[in-house]
């Protein structure tokens, strides 16, 4: 059954409010797509019935879990590839150099997804720079939908996700089989920690990061959220930080105190007259 | 760029041809092991070659071992696509040669990140 406008204004208005995604008039489908099995799910006739309900009771169980329903949570290992390159080989080298009496090092995946991004991080470390073991790393992932949080918690994968952009040596090294899935490695999840936090409500501890991946996510909010977002970016990363946004992202417009720093056809952004050395 | 596709099943092949053409490969092709050396041999400029593991007369496997004694093909990337999905077999694979392992099911999208993992993206599109 279709979704009706008013119906449609409701949720678009509240998944706004709740998390800042957009969802603009043609999204209609999109919407009825991720709710109806949500709708049926729960027991609802329809999805007409859920929001009904919604309106009614308020009730914060209903909201999180269509706020959730309507995240976009695609990610692959490896994805885009140049953005861990750039990490092994320039970002992690200075870095490393320059916290080298510290030994303390913290990373942000700030839309965590299924973890596939955390865990490309956290092999690109272990394999390039195994003696960090030994160092204070802090590899933090947070997200707003629980459930995708949970699923990279536990580090279980299907045959298709590692089909997608992870190298076969990686698969070998980082990952065993259970079942017909490839579970991460304990040393590998030990690395990590996680979090559920929503980008828009106050941020809680997430600590002085070093590197924060903050990638494929402003691209469904818009501008005075993107602004907000990348202006308390620069109030908690580190001075001499890097941020990476997605390939399709940018600050451009949104903040001037960035800097991009290239490499090959990809890149990050760095702090404005911060660069200390 | 040209691959070379080496798949008993004639559907198979459509299938990866299909998708490499889209990409802007050249596409050549070999029902097994045997046949695909002899392709190899007049197809002097193959960069990569996609391998099914299970196929008779010499297989994916035994196709990569004896690719890699060859000084020739050092250049050559060599992907096994097949439906084997255990650990042992992804090991066994890299071991004997292999540059990347594609589980059978797959999509183009996956090619297309795979390739990007042996270095060529410029390449395809
Ligand atoms: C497309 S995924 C990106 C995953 C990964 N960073 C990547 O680039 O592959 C976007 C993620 O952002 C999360 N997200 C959306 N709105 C959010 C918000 N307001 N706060 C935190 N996370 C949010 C979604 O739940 C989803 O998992």
């Amino acid at each position: 059954m279709a979704l009706e406008e008013q119906d449609f204004l409701y949720v678009s208005k509240m998944v706004r409010e709740e998390s800042a995604i957009v969802l603009e008039k043609g999204k209609e489908y999109l919407v009825e797509s991720r709710l109806s099995p949500l709708a049926q799910q729960d027991g609802y006739a329809s999805i007409k019935e859920m929001v009904q309900k919604l309106r009614e009771t308020g009730e914060l169980v209903l909201k999180l879990k269509i706020v959730d329903a309507l995240t976009t949570n695609e990610t692959s290992f490896f994805r885009d590839l140049k953005p861990f390159e750039m990490l092994q080989k320039e970002l992690l080298p200075e870095l490393i150099e320059k916290r080298k009496d510290q030994k303390r090092l913290e990373i942000w995946c700030a839309a965590a997804s299924t973890g596939q991004e955390i865990y490309t991080i956290c092999m690109t470390i272990r394999e390039n720079f195994p003696w960090l073991r030994d160092w204070n790393v802090r590899i933090l992932g947070t997200d707003i939908n629980q459930e995708v949080l949970d699923k990279a918690r536990r580090g279980v994968y299907s045959q298709i996700e590692v089909n997608r952009g992870l190298p076969a040596t990686m698969l070998i090294k980082y990952f065993e089989k259970s079942g017909i899935d490839w579970k991460i490695k304990d040393d590998l999840k030990s690395m990590t920690e996680f979090r559920k936090m929503n980008l828009i409500k106050p941020w809680g501890s997430v600590g002085r990061p070093d590197v924060i991946f903050m990638r494929n996510v402003l691209i469904y909010f818009d501008t005075d959220t993107k602004k907000e977002i990348l202006g308390k970016v620069r109030n908690i990363m580190q001075p001499d930080g890097f941020l990476f946004l997605g390939a399709a992202e940018t600050t451009l417009n949104l903040d001037e105190n960035y800097v991009r720093r290239t490499y090959d056809r990809g890149g990050c952004y760095t702090l404005k007259g911060k660069d200390a050395k | 760029m040209k691959v070379l596709i080496v798949d008993d099943s004639s559907a198979t092949r459509f299938m990866i041809r299909k998708m490499l053409k889209e990409l802007g490969c050249d596409v050549v092709e070999a029902e097994n092991g045997k046949v695909a050396l002899e392709t190899l041999s007049s197809n002097k400029d193959v960069e990569v070659a996609f391998v099914d593991w299970n196929m008779p007369v010499m297989n994916g496997y035994e196709l990569i071992q004896e690719v890699r004694k060859d000084a020739e093909y050092n250049n050559m990337k060599l992907m096994m696509v097949t439906t084997e999905t255990e650990m042992t077999q992804v090991v066994k694979a890299i071991e004997a040669g292999a540059n990347e392992y594609l589980m059978k099911p797959f999509t183009k999208e996956m090619v297309v990140e795979k390739m990007a993992l042996l270095g060529i993206e410029g390449a395809v599109q």
